[in-house]
């Protein structure tokens, strides 16, 4: 078989922003070709320039051998290529039938909608791909691995002979990633093409036909799975050895630093989120609270810092009652706080980095002296985290908004694990990073623990989970379902108990 | 860094200034003047002593009502209600003013503090709808001002508060007694208000709060992200009203120069307008207490030279156009340097991981 798609030499040039560099690219026509790299290595740049989205400076796109321009994604549908995006792009009070036809919808004389033709062409698709959709469903009745489904028929829809997706396994369970795998067997087998997008190495390994793996806005290699392993796609992406998290010494203390004694939450409209959930953190422990989303994680992490009371029950942190406790007490009583939606929650996005660097810690010296600001100590402590974290910036007077995600994500880090916290409440605390960061920060939240802290660990990434947590618990529906031994389940358990299935 | 920051933060006014002017000139060039002309005339009336006088001393008021909008723009409100704020503090500053008698200094304070009372206490009611129901500042100011004059009229009723001196039209508060009267200092030949030095310390007080204070560390934090703010320990909803009620405090002294040291009582002579002038002038001069000032001053003298515009043929209302197409120019000209800002940055940490790129090769 040729090669359906080929990219060389593709350039793309963006102010201050790692960009696309001597890009190249070969695509067999039938296989699943992955595109590994750190966040900013290029990756979503290059996926977006063979979507038409972004138009490169310099180089070459052949699909079908032919040199294509594409101006915009109508050009590269019209040549077959379709893109999944990592946030789907739904209309969650239509029909699964109605998202499909959105945008190319068959019709008779341009205003009548064919619904019929299209039902039939859609179900057609459904059959031959083995994708499991119901057209007349409505997709706010449809789960995330439903909802990818139909993304993917979407795009088959509109006659893609090459699928580009981007981190689809990101949000999904691991039974869902499993399905997504066949699903994406099948396409292949029925001679499509899929283009992969991931950081996640074991995956890449069990499903791509060959590897890309993208640094610094360029291709640095192509592996096949079969050559290669874990850890040489891992030195690739970073650009040599990988700093390893210490383990460290097993250091439980006795005493809990957080309690959850029966806690129910209940919304303003009524709904109850935490149903009787009782939890147990001690001093030394990496506690890992794994869940699909929505499932009450956010208000728990709300309750923990005082920015929720709890409807009925208690929550302890480190003896203070959170419900009637300000954040602020609760702050400076020892609580580190790394929010899950880093730009929203964490930073001060128009200020610059040393302000940054007080935010939730301006209640307590070193920050504060009295009613003063000391920017001295805060300039001083940022260039601190900077070193420390590999934050790469300029200096401490750089806008938080002007690093890329990874870097304000390691400044967070830096942020919080300063002052040495006693509990330490880390949503996702690696999301979206590249695993260079993430060595760097798993290797701090280790040593925090070490050092006697408590952490809670509340992660969708079953392998941080895995690595990092001493006992595992699973919410489900609010509640606490299972706490597991890390060292005696295996993902499948663990992605079983987190739909809900062991409690059943 | 910083040089950078004020050459940026001082190109954007003048950039708005010089568009207007350019937009002004093409209206008077179509209208038959000689734009030069217009503006040589203009400045010449403007600074004559006498003029500038009362330009520094219109300028007082205007500084404080736009520092007033710049404590609640960098809250992300939109204090439209100091034009009440200022009418309640200047109102009831006059009225207990005249009621009571004590020593100089006591005198001037108490009714500056009422004032301040006054105007916060006003700004509260806006606070306490925001925060407690969700109602738009914008909204309930705009009520509130409305309300603040008719309940000023109401209490400038003769049986109640208000006198009508004899050979006046208007009736106004009783006279404030000569120890709660600020003196004014002689300058170009004129009399000045002393409570210019109130509004220099008004300034100088509002940017160390903001800048060096963790409190004003906490309200630019919230103005940047509520979520952010609350978050890090930050009573944010308690901020939005604390900040309310100080840019009211701050409003409430608006009037209180030309009560203090010119006319003593409260009429209903007083001006309106001060909400709009205070937000123009805290977005001209960007949130800071010079470039209010600045800012101030140039509103003043614009307002100040109209008249003599009547005499060149031209009508004064030009003015208006210039203060408007400033306005309009600076929200652009602030986004633009906004942007190149912030690309600066983003190419300054691009640079910086290509170097460390480089070291590592």
């Amino acid at each position: 078989m040729g090669n359906i798609l080929e990219v060389a030499g593709v350039e793309k040039k963006y102010p201050g922003v790692v960009a696309n560099r001597d890009v190249s690219l070969l695509v067999r026509e039938g296989s699943i070709h992955a595109i590994i790299g750190e966040n900013g290595a290029g990756k979503s740049t290059l996926m977006k320039t063979l979507y038409g989205l972004i138009r490169p400076d310099a180089g070459s796109i052949k699909v079908f051998g032919q040199e294509v321009n594409l101006k915009s994604p109508q050009d590269a549908i019209a040549l077959g290529i379709g893109m999944v995006h990592q946030h789907f792009k739904l209309a969650d009070n239509a029909t699964v039938l109605e998202n499909v036809i959105l945008g190319g919808e068959p019709s008779r004389f341009g205003f009548v909608i064919k619904y019929d033709e299209a039902r039939k062409k859609l179900l057609e698709i459904a059959k031959t791909y083995h994708l499991d959709i119901d057209p007349d469903e409505s997709v706010a009745n449809l789960g995330v691995g439903e909802r990818q489904r139909v993304e993917i028929a979407k795009v088959l829809f509109r006659g893609a002979k090459i699928l580009i997706l981007d981190e689809p396994t990101a949000v999904l369970v691991p039974q869902e990633v499993t399905e997504l795998f066949e699903n994406l067997r099948d396409l292949v087998d029925k001679g499509l093409t899929v283009l992969f997008i991931s950081h996640k190495l074991d995956e890449v390994l069990s499903i791509a036909d060959d590897i890309t793996i993208m640094r610094q806005g360029t291709t640095v290699a192509t592996k096949k799975p079969a050559e290669t392993n874990k850890k040489e796609l891992a030195e690739l992406m970073v650009g040599g050895e990988l700093p390893k998290p210490i383990a460290g010494v097993q250091n439980i203390s006795q005493k809990s630093i957080l309690s959850f004694k029966d806690v129910s939450y209940s919304r303003f409209d009524g709904r109850e989120i935490l149903h009787h959930l009782n939890l147990e953190l001690h001093g030394g422990e990496i506690l890992g609270l794994a869940g699909v989303e929505g499932n009450g994680q956010s208000e728990l992490i709300e309750l923990i810092m005082g920015l929720l009371p709890a409807t009925t029950g208690s929550v302890d942190v480190l003896g203070l009652d959170a419900s009637t406790t300000q954040t602020k007490d609760i702050r400076n009583a020892g609580v580190a706080y790394i929010p899950q939606d880093r730009q929203r929650d964490g930073l001060l996005m128009s200020a610059p980095l040393w302000e940054n660097r007080i935010l939730g810690h301006q209640f307590a010296t070193p920050m504060a002296k009295g009613i003063w600001v000391n920017k001295a100590a805060a300039a001083e402590d940022s260039s601190r985290v900077v070193e420390e974290f590999d934050v790469r910036t300029p200096g401490v007077n750089v806008l938080a908004s002007a690093l890329s995600g990874g870097n304000q994500q390691k400044f967070i880090v830096g942020r919080e694990l300063s002052g040495d916290p006693k509990l330490i409440v880390a949503a996702q605390p690696t999301r979206g990073v590249d695993v260079g960061a993430q060595a760097i920060i798993w290797d701090h939240l280790m040593k925090a623990r070490t050092a006697g802290a408590g952490v809670l660990l509340v992660s969708a990434d079953l392998e941080e989970l895995f690595s990092l947590s001493d006992r595992i618990a699973v919410i489900y529906s609010g509640s606490i379902v299972s706490i597991l031994n890390p060292l005696k389940t295996t993902p499948e358990d663990l992605g079983l108990a987190m739909t809900g299935a062991k409690s059943a | 860094m910083k040089k950078d920051r004020i050459f940026w933060g001082t190109v954007a006014p003048l950039a708005a200034v010089a568009s207007s002017l350019l937009l002004v000139s093409i209206i008077l060039i179509l209208r038959g003047a000689n734009p030069l002309e217009i503006f040589q005339v203009m400045i010449s009336y403007g600074f004559d002593p006498r003029n500038l006088v009362s330009e520094l001393n219109q300028t007082v008021s205007y500084y404080l009502a736009g520092v007033a909008a710049a404590i609640g723009f960098k809250m992300l409100l939109f204090n439209i209600g100091i034009d009440g704020q200022y009418r309640m503090g200047a109102f009831f500053g006059a009225v207990v003013g005249a009621a009571v008698s004590l020593p100089p200094v006591l005198h001037v304070l108490l009714i500056v503090i009422t004032a301040m009372l006054a105007g916060g206490l006003w700004a509260a009611i806006a606070g306490y709808l925001k925060v407690r129901r969700g109602v738009s500042e914008v909204i309930s100011n705009i009520m509130l001002n409305f309300i603040a004059a008719a309940i000023i009229a109401f209490l400038l009723g003769e049986d109640l508060l208000g006198i009508l001196p004899e050979g006046s039209q208007n009736v106004q508060t009783k006279p404030i007694p000569l120890s709660g009267q600020m003196p004014t200092f002689k300058m170009f030949n004129g009399e000045v208000y002393s409570f210019l030095f109130v509004a220099i310390f008004v300034g100088i007080a509002y940017w160390i709060m903001l800048n060096k204070t963790v409190f004003g560390f906490n309200l630019r934090a919230t103005g940047l992200s509520f979520r952010a703010a609350r978050s890090s320990g930050v009573n944010a909803p308690g901020m939005i009203f604390i900040t309310t009620v100080l840019s009211g405090a701050i409003a409430g002294l608006v009037g209180l120069g030309t009560l203090l040291s010119d006319t003593h009582s409260y009429s209903m002579a007083f001006p309106s307008g001060f909400a709009f002038t205070g937000l123009s002038l805290a977005l001209l001069g960007r949130n800071h207490p010079i470039g209010i000032f600045f800012a101030a001053f140039l509103w003043s003298f614009l307002e100040r030279a109209a008249p003599v515009l009547e005499y060149e043929g031209v009508p004064p209302e030009i003015v208006i156009v210039m203060q408007g197409t400033i306005v309009l120019s600076i929200v652009i000209a602030y986004e633009v340097v906004a942007r190149i800002n912030l690309r600066q940055q983003q190419h300054a940490v691009g640079k910086a991981n290509a170097d460390l790129v480089k070291e590592s090769k």
